[in-house]
């Protein structure tokens, strides 16, 4: 059967993109950055799952604001990059895994999460540069990626508990499907960012880590936050990290952390990064 | 008359919730028209022109002409949705907030290298009685 046995956590800063895009990934400002993420390029060699689970949200790419689906799980067979203003970024098509989507989307929608199923979608730099920071510049991604997109453009985002026990359903969807397949579960976004107004630039450091400290041992006091403390203390844009307790709670409560990172700034944004290993 | 908020007291800030969705859907949706080649060309060769394809308030026309972000976020806009706008002029979502926070883009750019805004002073209203900005 299908078995979930890491979860990786990471910000998705579309400068980043731009950045292993245009071969700057050596300038000074952008090295520090990169060289966290060097961890992960060796671990994901020696642990290649067969299908990523990517959540992330779509940033007025695929879902304008004619359709705002809470939870969107792709079932097609290809997601091409979106041109987002400046042209698709030049990353390969990601390949998903329809039956399997399928199943995913059945099962959840029977353990009450009722989730929109997605046929076509274009995925933006929500999805795409995760894959980078991970798999780097290949010709091809080197595994099936399933992308879960949930809205956090429109308030309110779900509640960190939903993401949190959408988390836990997603796991049992996974481990009930009959195939041999290694499963990881991405969560992506944050960490502190604020992309508008006044306030823009709100960086809060003691925040993030403590988050980082809590979502390994303590993910359920996580998931109690309110949208009001993400909004106040990690600024408008990161309460995307809400995301993160999905992948948290796909895992099981024993995960463990094996690597941790958190720089500022890439940009406008705090970038933190986590794997989390099943025992 | 605006439903009170909780997150009304967060200074600097709009969150796009269901009634700033409502205000700026065909803002956002002109800004999502420019996802395409042609309609980048053609908002390019006259902008004014091409936004009267969109059933904008007269207001909302007038802040995508200057680029006025602060006015196009407090009139519905929402940052993902303009930075489809920004894209098109070649900016960045650094530059585009350094505009929102009245600071040179070096200013911002170093404010961020410094370690970003803090939180402290910046959380409450009452934290930004004396700006002229903090709504």
């Amino acid at each position: 059967m299908a078995r979930i046995y890491a979860g990786l956590a990471t910000s998705h800063v579309p400068a980043i993109g731009a950045a292993i895009d245009n071969g700057r990934t050596h300038e000074p400002y952008w090295q520090p950055l990169f060289e966290g993420y060097e961890y992960a390029k060796q671990w994901i060699v020696g642990h290649m799952p067969d299908v990523v689970i990517l959540v992330y949200n779509d940033h007025a790419s695929a879902f304008s604001l004619d359709l705002i689906p809470t939870f969107a799980l792709g079932c097609a067979d290809e997601f091409a990059p979106a041109d987002e203003g400046w042209g698709p970024r030049p990353v390969p098509v990601v390949k998903g895994h329809a039956p399997f989507a399928a199943h995913i989307a059945q099962s959840l929608i029977l353990d009450e999460f009722d989730l929109t199923i997605v046929n076509k979608m274009d995925v933006d730099h929500g999805l795409t540069v995760p894959l980078s920071l991970v798999f780097g510049t290949p010709a091809a991604w080197p595994c099936r990626v399933i992308p879960l997109a949930v809205n956090v453009v429109q308030y309110p985002p779900p509640t960190g508990n939903r993401c949190f026990n959408f988390g836990r359903a997603l796991g049992r969807a996974v481990e009930s499907y009959p195939q041999e397949l290694r499963v990881m579960v991405w969560g992506t976004g944050g960490m502190s960012h604020q992309l508008q107004g006044p306030r823009a630039g709100l960086i809060n450091k003691v925040w993030d880590n403590r988050f980082l400290d809590r979502i390994g041992p303590d993910p359920r006091s996580l998931a109690r936050i309110p949208h009001l403390e993400y909004l106040r203390e990690a600024g408008s844009e990161g309460i995307e990290l809400v995301m993160w307790l999905i992948m948290r709670g796909a895992l099981q409560d024993s995960a463990r952390t094996v690597h941790r990172f958190y720089h500022v700034p890439a940009s406008n944004t705090a970038v933190g990064h986590l794997i989390l290993e099943n025992q | 008359m605006r439903e009170p908020h909780d997150y009304d007291d967060i200074p600097g800030t709009t969150v796009f919730d269901a009634e700033q969705s409502r205000r700026g859907y065909h803002l956002n949706m002109f800004c999502m028209a420019l996802m395409k080649a042609d309609a980048r060309a053609a908002f390019k060769a006259n902008e004014a022109q091409f936004l009267q394809r969109f059933p904008m308030s007269d207001e909302q026309r007038e802040a995508v002409l200057k680029r006025d972000w602060n006015r196009m976020i407090a009139l519905g806009g929402n940052i993902y949705f303009l930075s489809k706008l920004f894209s098109t002029d070649g900016k960045s979502f650094q530059y585009t907030a350094a505009q929102m926070t009245g600071m040179s883009q070096e200013a911002y750019a170093q404010m961020m290298l410094d370690g970003g805004r803090s939180p402290d002073g910046n959380r409450s209203l009452s934290e930004w009685a004396d700006r002229k900005d903090s709504g």
